[in-house]
This record gives C-alpha cells, structure tokens and sequence, in this order.
C-alpha cells in the first residue's frame, strides 16, 4: 500500500528514544508512525497517498500526501485533521510564503496557521477561551505537524538552515481558530474573497503573542488609540511598513466596536500608526531615501500589514498582538488557501 | 517484537559541495562582491572595494534580488562565469 520505506525499531529498542535517536523529533515525543496509524491517518483525505503536495524547502525534496500523513500521525494529529495540513503545508511551500526564509531566517518567527470556516466546528478546534495556549489537541498537534513535515521532509533543522538567533515558541506550533459566531466583523476568509461555507488557512510568518492590556476605554476611539500605542511597538518603535502584525480582538475588547466595520477599526488605528520620518533610523527596513523626502510620516503597517481577527474568552478585557517578519514580495507573504477534503 | 514505522523522512541527503580551494593571492584575479540586499551591505563592500581596487584587484559588483530567499540561479552563474572568488556581505 505504501511507497514510503519502512523501518523496523530492535525488539529491545523503546520506539520513542529510537525516534529521538534519529532525529524525527522537535524536541518533545513523538507517536510512532506504525502501518495501522498512517492508513488511518490517509482516511482522513480523499487524495491519493502517492500524490505530490509540494516540493519542501530547504532540501526541495518532493513530499506526497502519504509524507505528510506519517509526519501528523508523530505529531499527534487525527485523520480528521489532515486535509488543514496538507493544506497549511502547500501554503507554506509556496514561493509567496517562501518557508526558506522563514526557517533559515535568524528572527524569532514560524508559520502561524488561522484556521477559518466550518472546518473549525467540525474538528474541534479551539477559538474560544486560552485560544492562542494549550489543550486543544487540533490547535496543538496541526501547527506541529507543519513543521515536522519541514524539519524531516524538508531538512529544516535548528543549528543547520535554521539560524534563528533566539527562536520563539511559533516554531514548535502555533495553530488557532477564529471564532466566527461571536464576531461582529466578517471573518478573517470572508475579507479575502472566501464563502462563509469554504473552510480556509491562512499563514503568517510570526513571532509568539503579546498581550495588550487596556481594561479601562469606554469607547472605541480611546481603545483604538491603546490598540495602536502597543501596535506601534512591533519590531521597533521607529520601524515603519516593516513587520505585517496579526491584532486578535478578544470578544471584551470587541464589544466596544458594536456597529463598527472592521474597516472602521483598521482606519481609526491607522490614524495613530504614523511613525515620524524624523525619528526614523537611515536604514530603516522599507525606506527609501525617496519616501523621506516626500513624506513627513509613514504608516507603520503597508496596506493589507495588519491582519484583524476576532478569538479568544468572554471575559477579559485584552486584545493579542502578532508582530511578523519582512513583509511582502521580498520576504513573506502571508496567504489564504481552501482546505481540499 | 519489533516494531514497524514508515519513515517520516525525504529520504534524501542534500548534495555537500566543497568550496573550491581558496586562491594563494588574488594578483590578477576578479573578485565577485555579492550584496545579499540588507541594510548596509552597500557600505561594507564600498569599503571592501576600495581597498582591493587600490591594489589593483579587479571587482564586479552583484546584488540578491532580497535577502530573505536564495540566490536565483541565474545570478549564481553569472558570478560562477565572471569571477575567480565572491565575496558575500551579510551587513546589518
């Protein structure tokens, strides 16, 4: 049934240390990927095992969905995931994303995947209370198989293409869901062209979150101007159109936006996202010597650079920023995809 | 028993190439100046340059298209062709 080779671990070998042993694992368990789980992992697709899902940096090796499936049975994954990672994973070997340079990059980022759509529902994914943290076993174990896929198919190892000076948590997984029902803005694939009915990933190169604090605004305006005093922070305070960032608006915080649009939001922050061109650095990533003889401020964010989405608990009165890597053509873009069954 | 898993793998090791020997003096030669396209890698090679040019080093100058991907082949050859030895400036 299978094209992948298989290997046999001695009678006297623990199957979890010999796969620490040979270098499978990111540094935590893996689920041994026997025969039985992979078959069963292949249910969870109508795709054909053998078929190529995409050529996986930084090795450019070919990685068939039978690939894939060993990798999410060792992350832990169920059969019902597998269709948002065969997904997450042609996202992120595209030339737009460009995976290479998110991996080998000496920044503190990872391949953060949004998951929208009736998908979320139906494989119980969390978007609700600790939405960005631990227990939800989809959240946990898609992200890792995304990169687990990256360091044994691809090759992506720390110390080796990886050179990421301190690293962040979003390198070991980092996979959410927006809650939708709760929101009072269209959904995150909605904004992009995508049916309330299509089920979608979207990847963004990024760091771990921070949590923005403001639990004392009334009104939307004076919220909207602590959203962008933490906003301005990414990166660098005096960084302009750098870093794409992800703001996720906890329920609280968007009940203060009743009758907003989500463009109404996008512009009110943008009216506080001016950096001075004055206080900007010389070489400053994204400025040309052009743009600071014509321009007195820059917007923080370039256009499409602040991404809006609407997780998290019912209480609690924070909203969560996601600062991202070298944004656009020349680094990381981040991309929306329809999850295939 | 033992126990029978498929491998997770590419199964493939990547091609290693040794760079080629370095040259015993760079008298005669051309020496590429690869630019990976970050802040102030310009100014690193201008100094570099200047300094080999005064004495009497013949020097090309490239730039990556962006710092974040690989060198696209074509630029790769076209250093490979034209050069004896690269240097490559990472700045920031």
């Amino acid at each position: 049934m299978t094209q992948t080779p298989t290997i046999h671990f001695g009678a006297a070998e623990d199957p979890i240390e010999a796969m620490f042993d040979r270098g499978w694992s990111d540094g935590l368990p893996l689920v041994p990927p026997t025969p039985e789980r992979v078959s069963q992992m292949l249910a969870g697709t109508e795709r054909s095992p053998d078929e190529v899902v995409a050529t996986v940096a930084p090795d450019l090796v070919e990685c068939t969905v039978e690939k894939v499936a060993v990798n999410a049975v060792m992350a832990g994954c169920r059969p019902e995931y597998l269709p948002v990672v065969l997904t997450a994973v042609e996202a992120a070997c595209t030339d737009e994303f460009n995976i290479h340079g998110v991996l080998a990059t000496t920044m503190s980022v990872g391949p953060i995947i949004i998951v929208n759509g009736p998908i979320r529902k139906r494989i119980g994914m969390n978007s609700g209370g600790n939405v960005l943290g631990q227990g939800n076993r989809a959240n946990m174990t898609i992200g890792r198989a995304l990169q687990l896929v990256i360091r044994n198919v691809g090759g992506g190892r720390p110390g080796e293409v990886d050179q990421a000076t301190l690293g962040s948590p979003s390198k070991l997984s980092f996979c959410f869901a927006e809650d939708e029902e709760g929101s009072p803005w269209e959904s995150l694939s909605q904004e992009r062209g995508f049916s309330a009915d299509a089920s979608t990933v979207t990847l963004f190169a990024g760091e771990g979150p921070r949590v923005i604090v403001d639990q004392l605004s009334r009104k939307p305006e004076s919220l909207a101007k602590s959203l962008a005093a933490c906003l301005m922070t990414t990166g660098h305070p005096k960084m302009a159109l750098a870093f794409d960032t992800i703001l996720v608006v906890s329920p609280e915080h968007a009940a203060r936006y009743t009758g907003w649009s989500k463009q109404q939001l996008r512009e009110e922050l943008q009216k506080h996202l001016m950096v001075d061109v004055g206080r900007l650095p010389s070489t400053a990533i994204g400025i040309t010597t052009e743009d600071k003889a014509e321009t007195k401020q820059l917007p923080k964010f370039r256009k499409d650079g602040l991404i809006i989405v609407h997780a998290g608990g019912t209480a609690g009165l924070f909203s969560s920023a996601i600062c991202g890597w070298a944004s656009g053509p020349s680094g990381s873009q981040h991309i929306t995809r329809e999850i295939k069954s | 028993m033992t126990l029978e898993v498929l491998d997770p793998t590419g199964g493939e090791a990547p091609a290693m190439r040794q760079p080629l020997p370095r040259p015993a003096s760079l008298k005669g030669k051309t020496v590429g100046l690869l630019d990976i396209s970050k802040p102030r890698g310009d100014v690193f090679l201008n100094h570099l340059e200047e300094q080999l040019n005064d004495q009497g080093i013949r020097t090309i100058r490239f730039a990556k298209p962006t710092f974040t991907k690989p060198a696209p082949v074509d630029l790769r050859q076209e250093i490979a062709s034209q050069c004896d030895a690269v240097i490559e400036a990472l700045a920031d």
